[in-house]
């Protein structure tokens, strides 16, 4: 007999293709989704239920299915959609505590996987380069999205050791970039003119979107708990991610990026979230060999390929330096010139060639 | 009425403005062809001049030689003397063949790139590209090894040999790959010492020396980028571990700001080596510290004072005051030319010690001591060695 899942924030673009994605594995035998709102796409052979998980009407869903895994994906990054701080932080924090409360009344549960996030880490100067799953923030987040997640991460904790029988699986997720992603960090992306922290070069570190699902589902049918960091391999700086999307730049002082962030979320032209000018201005790497040695997930695409794929609908033509240098080295070698340039494969040879 | 003064309306064809008169307006005169040079000339002078041209002083040389057609008002509007120039007659070049240019270029390629100027022209503008382009890997830390190759050593390498002249000794002790550790005292209130021993260290050995930094580094702008894409990390065990472990060569200075920022009268006293980090990641690591005394580095930026309270306002360790850093303003940052040394000592193993041997505070405290007596004592002796600091 094959899993029953429940999957909650199905309204949701990424948790919707996570429904779908996982129904059609085989050792799946049954999805549901439960939000307030009804999904904005089709969820094939997902069943949806209308409720709402800050209400204990969750747990008879839990009981009336026989959910024996549930996927809690209703974490949301931004306060634009659900209306306010005030409802975010009920959504997420009061929904997970209804939702783990009823979890811990259904004799039947088996796994609880939750999408956590690295924004959990926060940015400091403070931070060490890569963090492991073990450090905590040098900082306590004292507000926003990443308070949320740390009272989260809490409840999850306190769940787990109130339930030893059930498998608790936590992905602390990179930044989820892709072509279909709506977040703070894509709409920062998406800005006509791009502005940056003077004087910094943040690291970055992304997820595909369909990294994400696929993880979420290697977490669903293999039974490994613990905590995990999840990422693309390799780190971007954002100088260089800029660079590949050829969008014009500004280079501001902090508090004038801070400022325009919150005047652009004020005239609702973009999410912009008080924890993205620290990640932008210093940046955060995750270590992931425990995902790799103890989950066993290998994500498909790198950090630079997913911001890659991400970029593809972004970019405009090439840029006037690159046309000039292009032009320049055909006069040049028109041998050396001969293969595409921003070819991944040349590209990532190259360094290694330098290096040998 | 009908015999009215009609007044015109314009200038019924004449120059002037409508006034009248027969002289053209100055800004038709300076339209005119012939008068380029009159305007040109100061006009305050120029016009008690005009007035009293008959009985005018003759010696004084007059800039309006060739007067302006005053009486025939045909020669006096703008009529071309000349084809009007238009944009597309001006070349971007006038006179100066496409084949010179292609020629001039070429020699400065063979000037620039040496014989085989070609492949090398398009090795460069393949790495433009990729800059351009973003296309370049950075590791974790955020380290370019392309950038500081090709720049920044090249930009710290002169500095090193012509302006410190650094005499580096015992560069043998550096293993030659796997993780080690390079233990440094620290001085010249300014970290020149740490980029003059990673562009020595690069020259000799080729290995990029990582450094540790303060949090400080990390905090401002610019520093910090430039910091981590030359390979800074932050100096926490975190760090220090995951990078030995890495098998990179790490450098520390583990003074801090204490050494940094002391003042010259106590040069070449090592302060205290902070809580011993340093070598408790070693220890768990099992990579050899290598002691490295500089000689040298003290006499760049004499710190004769401090501002505290400013210092205290702008959340900086120390505002240093030199004999020339505020008087002579800018100029005073650039540092005075001592000759340098730098030794580097026996490596310390810690491979022999068990893993445990981190965890127990004398054994770490005891070595953290043998480092800092080592390079104290070489520094003595380096100090009796040297006959002048600028020799």
């Amino acid at each position: 007999m094959g899993r029953v899942v429940l999957v909650t924030g199905v309204s949701r673009d990424i948790a919707r293709r996570f429904a779908r994605t996982v129904a059609e594995h085989p050792e799946v035998d049954r999805v549901v989704g439960v939000d307030v709102v009804p999904p904005r796409g089709d969820i094939g052979g997902v069943r949806f239920h209308r409720a709402d998980i800050r209400n204990p009407v969750i747990a008879k869903v839990i009981a009336m299915e026989d959910i024996d895994t549930v996927v809690h994906m209703s974490v949301i990054a931004t306060p634009g959609s659900a209306g306010g701080r005030n409802t975010m932080k009920e959504l997420n924090v009061i929904g997970t505590m209804q939702l783990l409360a009823a979890a811990q009344k259904a004799p039947g549960l088996l796994n609880v996987v939750v999408k956590s996030t690295t924004t959990g880490y926060g940015a400091s100067p403070r931070d060490p380069a890569m963090f492991t799953e073990d450090m905590s923030p040098k900082r306590l987040p004292r507000s926003g999205y990443a308070k949320d997640v740390y009272e989260i991460e809490g409840y999850v904790r306190g769940f787990a050791r109130r339930r030893p029988d059930v498998r608790v699986t936590m992905l602390r997720a990179a930044n989820v970039i892709g072509p279909h992603v709506s977040s703070p960090l894509t709409s920062y992306f998406r800005l006509p003119v791009i502005p940056t922290v003077l004087g910094f070069d943040p690291r970055l570190q992304f997820l595909h979107e369909e990294d994400l699902v696929s993880a979420l589902t290697h977490s669903v049918v293999n039974d490994v708990g613990g905590t995990f960091n999840v990422a693309g391999d390799g780190i971007l700086l954002l100088s260089q991610a800029l660079r590949r999307l050829k969008r014009p730049t500004v280079a501001l002082p902090g508090f004038a990026v801070g400022g325009i962030g919150s005047a652009l979320r004020q005239a609702r032209v973009t999410d912009f979230s008080p924890e993205q000018l620290g990640f932008l201005t210093y940046g955060r790497g995750v270590d992931t060999t425990r995902m790799r040695s103890e989950l066993g997930f290998e994500p498909a695409f790198s950090t630079a390929a997913a911001f890659d794929d991400f970029g593809r609908d972004l970019a405009r033509g090439a840029g006037v330096r690159e046309q000039v240098l292009t032009g320049l080295s055909a006069a040049v070698d028109p041998a050396a010139a001969a293969p595409p340039p921003g070819s991944p494969r040349r590209l990532t040879s190259i360094p290694a060639v330098d290096r040998g | 009425m009908g015999d009215a003064e009609i007044i015109p309306i314009g200038t019924r064809g004449r120059p002037g403005r409508g006034s009248g008169k027969q002289r053209p307006s100055s800004a038709a005169r300076s339209l005119a062809v012939g008068s380029a040079r009159r305007t040109a000339s100061p006009k305050p002078a120029e016009q008690p001049v005009e007035r009293h041209e008959v009985t005018a002083q003759a010696a004084e040389p007059r800039p309006r030689k060739p007067p302006p057609p005053k009486r025939d008002p045909a020669a006096a509007r703008p009529a071309p003397q000349r084809p009007p120039t238009r944009t597309g007659d001006r070349g971007a070049t006038p006179g100066i063949p496409v084949s010179d240019w292609l020629a001039t270029i070429e020699s400065a390629a063979v000037e620039v790139f040496g014989n085989d100027w070609e492949p090398a022209l398009a090795r460069f503008l393949a790495f433009l590209r990729r800059r351009v382009t973003g296309d370049y890997a950075i590791d974790e830390y955020g380290f370019d090894a392309e950038v500081t190759d090709k720049f920044v050593m090249a930009a710290l390498r002169p500095i090193a040999q012509k302006w410190f002249r650094i005499e580096a000794r015992g560069i043998d002790n550096i293993p030659t790959e796997g993780g080690a550790l390079v233990v440094s005292n620290h001085s010249g209130t300014l970290p020149v010492d740490g980029l003059m021993t990673m562009s020595t260290i690069f020259d000799h050995t080729g290995r990029h020396l990582r450094p540790l930094g303060a949090d400080l580094v990390f905090k401002m702008p610019l520093v910090s980028s430039i910091a981590r894409k030359t390979g800074a990390t932050l100096a926490c065990n975190e760090d220090a571990e995951r990078m030995l472990r890495g098998g990179e060569l790490v450098g520390v200075w583990p003074e801090g700001f204490k050494g940094i920022g002391k003042p010259f009268a106590e040069r070449y006293k090592l302060q205290r080596f902070g809580r011993g980090g340093f070598v408790a990641a070693a220890m768990r690591t099992g990579v050899p510290i290598v002691p490295l005394s500089v000689v040298g580095a003290e006499e760049i930026y004499p710190l004769v004072g401090n501002v505290p309270a400013l210092a205290r306002l702008l959340g900086v360790p120390y505002i240093p005051i030199t004999p020339f850093f505020p008087l002579l303003g800018p100029l005073g940052l650039v540092p005075l030319p001592s000759k340098w040394l730098l030794e580097f000592g026996e490596p310390i193993r810690t491979d022999e010690l068990d893993v445990a041997a981190a965890n127990d505070p004398m054994l770490v405290f005891n070595v953290t001591d043998q480092v800092r007596e080592t390079i104290q004592q070489t520094l003595y002796t380096l100090l009796m060695e040297r006959e002048s600091v600028f020799g």
